[in-house]
């Protein structure tokens, strides 16, 4: 207890960095999961989606202040990367997975594996290797001193306030779609039984094309979002990937409300650790889905499947 | 293909990797690495039989590497370390095992990648102990008591491994038609009804992990000998994902195509890598694309067509042509 | 991106034509008579072309290329061209292991130069002596190679960890004596390890009592390092060390200077050399940069300042940056090659060296590299000076430029031959603090 109270001020600190951590883990991953609820893939090619949507925001950012835009105008300029990205690639993806459907799912997998490895040159070959920067909106938005335990800590507002904005704003927004849209009532009967779906005259096909963009578009979103407070490097994409799946499989497949909860553990977590036990900070979301795993074979939300006999 | 003809075929092939591997000596590395790789992607087929996508396997291959590297100055013979190296990795397979029987399907997938990732930091954390990125180097070994000269040591992790691999792929076909093997088949498409037959499937589904957990050891057994430097690079999700993309491209109904995915997977990352250093991973992801979509039954699988094709006549072709597993 | 598009095309074709010829001369046996001028000399480049070392391994590869050019301009080397054949270490040891064997049995390379990743340089050496072909380690920093092992083919033409280091830490004993608290946040790979090693070692040493208040390892290739800056800016150490480098260095910079950790604690960076020009003015004045050696297009007392002028203005027009430390460590080790085979062309009287008289020659050998030169000594570890400084903001430049410039002699701060790094750091004599080169200030 005693130790509490002297790390309590540490802590709160934490608190705040978990949740911007967390907020932008959700805007990846969330993505992949609702992919995965419709195609019953797991899209490796996901983070590519992500690194290709940093890139881009940062060249349309970069673009824009060349040309003398107002600074402002930088924060509406990630979401229109983000859905151009989503627009342009996230179509002929969902044609490549759709003409495999009825194969394996290793193989369907595996076109997303390759397609991964692709477009892991591809973004070389447009951006070079030379770490790409474009700063403006955490520059227009400046710090926020916090006061706590009679210091004062300065925090970029955009990681303070915007991210986690824009993360309940998703959360809300896909929850509220996927409930009380026709939509996304159609999307969620595709999700559970596309035969049946089929059946009830449902357009299982456009369900899914729309599904897919309209996660490519949240992957390059959260790429977006990431980019103004990073270096972007190759490789960016990769380690992006295996984190998502982690929440993806933690929070139960196609559960957009377990990818929120998951994501907080592990952005709280992981933030935790930096201030407990560093050295853990990297394997926290493995722990984490472990332990998940472990009490609820199926992930956080996740439903058992009947099985088909 | 009987028995006896399969055998023969394996000899002849191995012979054709040994005359490679004379006729062009830098080969000689490539295709020591390409026979451990093979060997490994035996296991991921056993598991691909049932069903199940391991993202992890990569664990085993490092588990056996690193063992090998530690215990080395210890055991400095290879056929004293071999049966240490990858009895670990049976041993540590058996235990995970025993936790994600209860997994199928990505679950299964995603905590085989969990694991992995946590056994690859924990070789990058403990840098005391592993030398993190740095890896561990081996002492040369001995073979059966001999010392060996540089070359001579080649040469013999080289035929080591081929003659592994012989007595691997024999051991997975036989496998393969004995009962748990064919029950192995049934996970995949009606599990309850093992359980109404009277096969607990998690028991089938365990002595697979676990023989492919052993086949990964021995794959990364070799490596280590080959490169005589192990790394954490070995654990990491992409090196598991590499086998999986190895047996795709091979063929996933084969023995055979386990070693020709290796093969040619190798062959094509070497010379992709000498024709356009830039673009290397670009040429294989395309490669592995086409074959997924063009030809699902992997390299194997278009030999067999072919195979097919002139032993039916063209009448058959269209029938042959359904292909892959 | 035109430009090097092309020069991709060009290198594609002459691979073709290469791998051909490794055919056929694989058909015809043996290769060239030894003492006979071979046509072209080979040489084989380890670096970086993927992953995120690719910000040092793709200027370097640049750099060998314009070089490369400009030595067969004037000639060659004893008349002989010589082409560079570049090949990637991004995808990993096993993976590099085979390249090299490639390079040297099929693309019969004369010569190689490896590499940027310490675990390749490890493997390599070794290699190097197996295969018998000359190598000349261009960049990696593990101060291991030559103090664990014993290699006649394998040199180095640059220093290591240690004296890269350990400038440093003298610098900061220097500039700032009485600091009593400091964090370390470096990336989580044998580097960041290795060198946080030799300093705290040498710190004990030096100035014992100095409290160790965090020591941070986020992982290699982190994007976001908003915890671990929060976690500083509320520790308030004296000083923050980071050797960090390439996007993880940038990262860590912009935020530290948006959320004002500058202003807290002085920062000791080792690599930051390579991040000054991207990362502009957000580096502020007064912290502590060093560039693994004495590689600074400013520097303030090269040896030849028309060779320095000309490399940078050369390398400026090409590529339109300023050349950084992995750009210096190739043309160090192409200055090398140079030297070593003119002294072992002259030992022979004109003649071709064959392979173990080349190695042989690159013993005790100097020559001169852009700012001034280096010795290898006799255990094959190069000796380069080392130069550290303190950042500072001028008109002149849309970046942090360095002042305060002290430049190490290479000797004095380099492990003794059959000493091992962490042995001899606890033997070091504060007098080395105050018999320190005086520091030179910046100079338009």
């Amino acid at each position: 207890m005693a130790w509490l109270s002297d790390n309590a001020f540490l802590l709160g600190l934490a608190t705040l960095d978990g949740l911007s951590s967390a907020a932008a883990i959700f805007m990846v991953a969330v993505g992949l999961n609702l992919v995965f609820g419709v195609l019953r893939v797991l899209n490796v090619a996901h983070g590519s989606l992500y690194a290709i949507g940093a890139y881009s925001a940062a060249s349309l950012g970069l673009f824009a202040a060349a040309r003398g835009l107002p600074a402002w105008a930088s924060l509406p300029l990630l979401v229109v990367a983000a859905a151009l990205v989503g627009l342009v690639l996230g179509p002929p993806i969902e044609r490549l997975l759709r003409r495999t459907q009825d194969q394996e799912p290793v193989l369907q997998l595996l076109v997303t594996f390759a397609l991964f490895m692709i477009l892991e040159d591809a973004q070389k070959l447009i951006w070079g290797v030379r770490p790409v920067v474009s700063d403006a909106p955490v520059k227009l938005m400046g710090t926020v001193d916090v006061p706590i335990g009679g210091d004062v800590i300065p925090f970029n507002a955009y990681q303070l306030f915007l991210l986690p904005g824009v993360a309940l704003l998703t959360l809300a927004a896909l929850v509220y779609g996927l409930r009380r849209t026709l939509f996304g009532r159609m999307l969620v009967a595709v999700t559970t039984d596309r035969e049946a779906a089929r059946a009830l005259g449902i357009d299982a096909a456009r369900i899914t094309l729309v599904t897919f963009t309209i996660g490519a578009a949240l992957a390059a979103l959260g790429g977006a979002l990431a980019s103004p407070t990073t270096s972007l490097v190759p490789g960016i994409g990769a380690q992006t990937i295996v984190l998502s799946f982690a929440v993806v499989a933690t929070a139960g497949l196609g559960q957009v409300e377990g990818a929120a909860l998951t994501s907080l553990l592990i952005g709280l977590g992981r933030s935790f650790a930096v201030y407990l036990e560093p050295e853990l900070e990297v394997v926290v979301p493995y722990l984490i889905m472990v332990a998940v795993l472990l009490v609820r074979p199926q992930g956080m939300f996740g439903v058992l499947e009947t099985r088909r006999i | 293909m009987s028995g006896a003809r399969t055998l023969a075929a394996g000899l002849a092939a191995a012979l054709l990797v040994v005359a490679l591997a004379w006729a062009v000596p830098w080969l000689r590395f490539v295709l020591t690495v390409a026979t451990a790789k093979g060997i490994a992607v035996l296991g991921i087929l056993l598991l691909l039989r049932a069903g199940q996508v391991s993202f992890g396997h990569a664990m085993y291959l490092a588990i056996a590497a690193y063992t090998a590297a530690f215990l080395a100055p210890r055991i400095p013979d290879a056929a004293l370390l071999l049966p240490v190296a990858v009895g670990l990795s049976a041993a540590v397979g058996l235990v995970v095992g025993l936790f994600v029987m209860r997994y199928r399907d990505i679950f299964f997938g995603m905590l085989n990648l969990a694991l992995s990732m946590v056994f690859y930091s924990l070789l990058e954390k403990l840098y005391s102990i592993t030398h993190g990125t740095d890896g561990i180097r081996l002492p040369p070994l001995t073979f059966a008591g001999a010392t060996l000269s540089v070359e001579a040591q080649s040469w013999a992790v080289l035929l080591s491994a081929l003659v592994l691999a012989l007595v691997a792929g024999a051991a997975v076909r036989v496998y393969w038609s004995s009962p748990l093997g064919e029950a192995l088949a049934g996970i995949k498409t009606r599990e309850q009804r093992l359980d109404f037959l009277g096969v607990p499937p998690r028991l089938v589904l365990l002595a697979a992990y676990v023989i492919s957990a052993a086949l990964a050891g021995i794959g990364g057994f070799i490596l280590a000998m080959a490169t005589r430097q192990v790394t954490p690079a070995l654990a990491y999700w992409t090196t598991s994902g590499e086998l999986v993309f190895i047996a795709v491209l091979g063929g996933a109904g084969s023995v055979f195509g386990a070693f020709l995915g290796a093969a040619a997977y190798e062959l094509t990352r070497v010379y992709a890598a000498a024709f356009v250093a830039d673009a290397w991973q670009m040429i294989l992801g395309s490669v592995l694309l086409l074959v997924i979509l063009f030809a699902p039954g992997g390299i194997w699988g278009i030999g067999q067509r072919l195979l097919g094709r002139r032993a039916a006549g063209p009448g058959a072709a269209a029938t042959a042509g359904e292909g892959g597993p | 991106m035109s430009t090097s598009a092309h020069r991709g095309s060009l290198t594609r074709r002459s691979a073709l034509g290469a791998l051909g010829a490794g055919g056929l001369a694989i058909a015809a046996g043996p290769g060239i008579a030894q003492g006979a001028r071979p046509a072209e000399l080979k040489v084989g480049i380890a670096t970086y072309l993927s992953g995120p070392a690719s910000v040092f391994g793709v200027p370097a590869r640049q750099t060998a290329e314009m070089l490369f050019e400009e030595l067969n301009a004037a000639g060659g080397i004893g008349g002989v061209k010589a082409r560079p054949i570049f090949v990637d270490e991004g995808p990993g040891v096993d993976h590099f292991v085979g390249e090299y064997r490639r390079l040297v049995q099929s693309e019969k390379v004369d010569l190689l130069f490896s590499a940027i990743s310490s675990a390749s340089c490890i493997a390599c050496a070794p290699l190097a002596d197996e295969l018998k072909k000359p190598t000349i380690l261009w960049d990696c920093g593990t101060q291991r190679i030559f103090e664990d092992g014993k290699y006649d083919y394998a040199v180095r033409s640059q220093a290591n960890a240690t004296p890269e280091i350990l400038a440093a830490l003298l610098y900061l004993l220097k500039a700032k004596p009485d600091f009593k608290t400091i964090a370390v946040i470096n990336q989580d790979y044998a580097w960041g390890r290795d060198s946080w090693e030799i300093f705290r070692t040498g710190l004990e040493t030096l100035k014992p009592g100095v409290r160790v208040v965090a020591e941070l390892f986020p992982r290699f290739g982190a994007s976001d390092f908003s915890t671990e800056v929060t976690r500083l800016l509320a520790t308030r150490p004296d000083v923050v060390l980071s050797t960090s480098w390439g996007g993880d260095l940038d990262t860590l910079i912009r935020q530290a200077a948006d959320r004002k950790l500058f202003d807290r604690s002085t920062f000791v960076l080792p690599l930051a050399e390579s991040s000054l020009e991207r990362v502009g003015k957000a580096l502020p004045p007064g912290h502590i940069v060093g560039a693994r050696g004495d590689h600074w297009f400013l520097h303030p007392a090269p040896q030849d300042p028309a060779r320095l002028k000309t490399f940078v203005d050369g390398y400026r027009k090409r590529f339109g940056t300023y050349p950084i430390y992995s750009c210096h460590h190739m043309a160090q080790a192409v200055s090398c090659m140079k030297a070593g085979y003119e002294k072992a062309l002259a030992a022979k009287g004109g003649a071709w060296p064959n392979d173990a008289e080349l190695a042989a020659a690159f013993r005790g050998l100097t020559f001169p590299s852009p700012t001034s030169s280096v010795t290898i000594r006799p255990d094959g570890q190069g000796l380069e000076n080392q130069l550290i400084g303190t950042s500072k903001h001028v008109d002149a430049y849309p970046f942090a430029v360095l002042d305060e410039m002290v430049v190490f002699p290479a000797e004095p701060i380099t492990t003794p031959i059959g000493q091992k790094s962490t042995d001899w750091l606890k033997t070091l004599k504060p007098d080395m603090v105050s018999s320190m080169p005086k520091a030179m200030p910046y100079r338009a």
